[in-house]
């Protein structure tokens, strides 16, 4: 395997355990008569780095939606961190604890400040004392660079800001696994960057993530394994130098001549 | 000449000096416009041989008005009560109707609100026929539907329908209910009652401080609920239970004339105010049903998804999420439905409720005949209710609303 970025030698070393974070085996799911997912199998290991891309509507949101069950997938099985994903509630609440998840629109809550938004989940859901929330919802508001605007509201701040934000509050729960849902594509080109170094540098620190994304420079620069979905199916998957520079099937080649074409 | 009048028409299409112009002849129309309806108005009653006054109010008004509330409050009697009784007992009746009205319809539209955006078919089905029909009809002839065609086919003077045998029964005249009668002590029940609520509210602050220090979260209300049943009914008990029932007494033997409920036993609902409760809150709880749903839709589906993620339960999503989001878009058009209420209740003046409206332009008025002054005092009413509810709202309104930029 040749690796490139200092990032992904210092995560190869630290994730030498291969404790599987997520493994999908057989799932299909359907939106009424749309079959969007087709016997999806995917295994994700601690410390790894996945890009999904594909075209619109190939089913890559709705995967990883299926992983903190904000979408039910009717057929297969699916493990997160060791815990099965069912009708079991009390699964469903532990693997949501474990997993965060960052929106293409954000989602902070409007009513609240970026520190309370922050705060939220530590203080009902992990029952953290309020002090001790405060130190957590800081410390990562540093770590997005944004800790002066602790007591804004989202409506004040940009896009890019919020989505930062959105970062930090998902990181507050400190979860084993971080899910990015397009988390660039509601953003202005300038604000862009903003969020991807924020995101790069998280993936330095090692942390799990699975991504949604078109920010192909993004995925050369992190990824272990880029995926490819087309139609429901995972198409191909590869190390990024090989997806891109060779990719093996025809569909993958039309969709990056399209995406790389301009 | 030319040169004249481009400085003219500079002048005159300045913007400044229009503003000045258009405000100064809208204060002379309105200085006018007041000044000749005084004067009018003035000469007329001269004309008339009246002159204006309120000591009308002090003079006895001698009429009888429907045992109501108010009645009951202002302890009227024909002969010595006043006519400033009467304008209080209108006030009475018509802010209790009002109370009911706005609580009742609260409740039903909620209900009816959530019930629509259910996913269950039935109950979507339910509420939207319910507010389909209830908000597209008229609401006189709905309060004409519940007096005329529902309460009056109720059994006669002389029978009775009983809901609870002995205790509850209706009839034409009215729904039957025990009258509580307070003995010596039961004050103390009052008290701890108070008490139980001023406990509640330390137990709220307590919880909030230990969840802040440990992070321990502590059911408040469901402790609180507990708290206020069940310290004032151990006083109850403990004071001997210091509360007796006047039951409605119902005859049915005896002389024709004096058979059926009795006067003066038990608490009687004249059926004009459960007509116009009725017609009132269920024609409004249509209004606040639609004005609930838009407001639970106006929540974006991504905040309840992003709570979700964050492994936040639905209860507390609701609780911390949605409701405080859906509260900010629901209050406006939610105080007008309240100041519609309060409006709409002078529409009891159709069956006789004796409501202000009722008796006080109705009655009070045609004997005494100050139609400025009486009009004016119950347009007061009216606008010093409705200014104090908008006030309020607008108060909580400001408490939820979101910063923007």
């Amino acid at each position: 395997m040749v690796k490139t970025s200092v990032a992904r030698k210092k995560n190869k070393k630290t994730s030498s355990d291969q404790t599987i974070v997520v493994s999908m085996e057989h799932v299909n799911k359907w939106f009424g008569q749309f079959h969007v997912l087709r016997d999806i199998n995917l295994r994700v290991v601690k410390g790894e780095r996945i890009v999904i891309c594909g075209p619109s509507g190939s089913g890559k949101s709705t995967l990883i939606r299926c992983l903190n069950r904000l979408e039910k997938h009717q057929d297969g099985d699916i493990n997160v961190h060791g815990i099965e994903l069912n009708n079991d509630v009390k699964n469903i609440d532990e693997i949501r604890r474990e997993v965060g998840m960052v929106f293409q629109h954000f989602n902070l809550f409007p009513h609240l400040s970026i520190l309370e938004n922050c705060m939220l989940a530590p203080i009902w859901v992990r029952k953290t004392p309020r002090a001790e929330a405060e130190e957590i919802a800081m410390h990562f508001l540093t770590r997005v660079k944004i800790p002066e605007q602790a007591l804004k509201y989202p409506g004040q701040l940009s896009g890019g800001q919020q989505q930062r934000v959105a970062i930090a509050r998902a990181l507050c729960m400190q979860p084993q696994l971080m899910l990015f849902d397009e988390p660039t594509s509601a953003l202005d080109p300038e604000m862009i960057k903003e969020v991807l170094d924020t995101m790069v540098e998280l993936a330095e620190d090692g942390m799990t993530m699975i991504c949604v994304t078109h920010e192909m420079g993004f995925a050369r620069k992190v990824a272990d394994r880029v995926i490819f979905m087309d139609e429901g199916q995972i198409i191909e998957q590869n190390e990024p130098e090989a997806f891109f520079n060779n990719p093996q099937s025809d569909r993958t080649k039309l969709f990056l001549s399209q995406i790389l074409g301009h | 000449m030319n040169r004249k009048s481009n400085t003219f028409s500079k002048f005159a299409n300045d913007a400044n000096v229009r503003g000045v112009f258009f405000q100064v002849v809208l204060i002379a129309v309105l200085v006018f416009s007041f000044f000749w309806l005084t004067d009018n108005t003035l000469t007329n009653l001269s004309n008339q041989g009246k002159s204006l006054g309120f000591a009308f109010l002090s003079s006895t008004a001698g009429f009888q008005i429907s045992q109501t509330f108010g009645t009951w409050l202002f302890d009227y009697k024909v002969g010595t009560s006043t006519y400033l009784d009467v304008y209080f007992i209108g006030i009475a009746n018509t802010l209790l109707v009002a109370i009911l009205g706005i609580v009742a319809a609260t409740v039903i539209g909620f209900t009816l609100g959530i019930m629509r955006l259910s996913k269950n078919i039935v109950f979507r089905a339910f509420a939207t026929t319910y507010i389909e029909m209830l908000r597209n009809i008229p609401i006189l002839l709905q309060l004409f539907f519940w007096y005329f065609a529902v309460l009056r086919a109720l059994p006669g003077k002389r029978e009775k329908l009983e809901i609870i045998p002995d205790l509850i029964g209706v009839n034409i005249t009215g729904l039957y209910l025990p009258a509580p009668l307070p003995q010596e002590g039961f004050v103390y029940s009052v008290i701890a009652f108070a008490l139980a609520i001023l406990i509640t509210f330390g137990v709220s602050r307590y919880a909030k401080r230990v969840q802040a220090q440990t992070g321990k979260i502590t059911p408040v209300f469901l402790i609180g609920t507990a708290l206020i049943i069940v310290i004032p009914l151990i006083t109850f008990l403990a004071t001997n239970s210091p509360l007796d029932w006047n039951l409605p007494e119902f005859k049915d033997t005896g002389p024709m004339l004096r058979r059926g409920y009795q006067a003066g036993s038990g608490m009687i609902l004249v059926p004009e105010l459960i007509a116009v409760w009725l017609a009132l809150s269920l024609y409004t709880a249509a209004f606040i049903a639609e004005i609930v749903r838009a407001g639970i839709l106006a929540v974006s589906k991504g905040q309840t998804e992003a709570a979700s993620a964050l492994g936040i339960r639905p209860n507390f999503t609701l609780r911390l999420v949605v409701i405080p989001q859906a509260m900010r878009v629901i209050i406006p058009p939610l105080t007008s439905q309240y100041l519609n209420i309060t409006k709409n209740s002078s529409l009891a003046v159709a069956i006789a409720y004796p409501e202000l409206v009722s008796v006080f332009a109705g009655t009070a008025l045609n004997q005494v005949g100050k139609e400025i002054e009486m009009i004016f005092m119950m347009m007061m009413v009216y606008l010093t209710v409705s200014l104090i509810t908008a006030a309020f709202m607008n108060w909580y309104n400001s408490r939820v609303k979101l910063v923007e930029r």
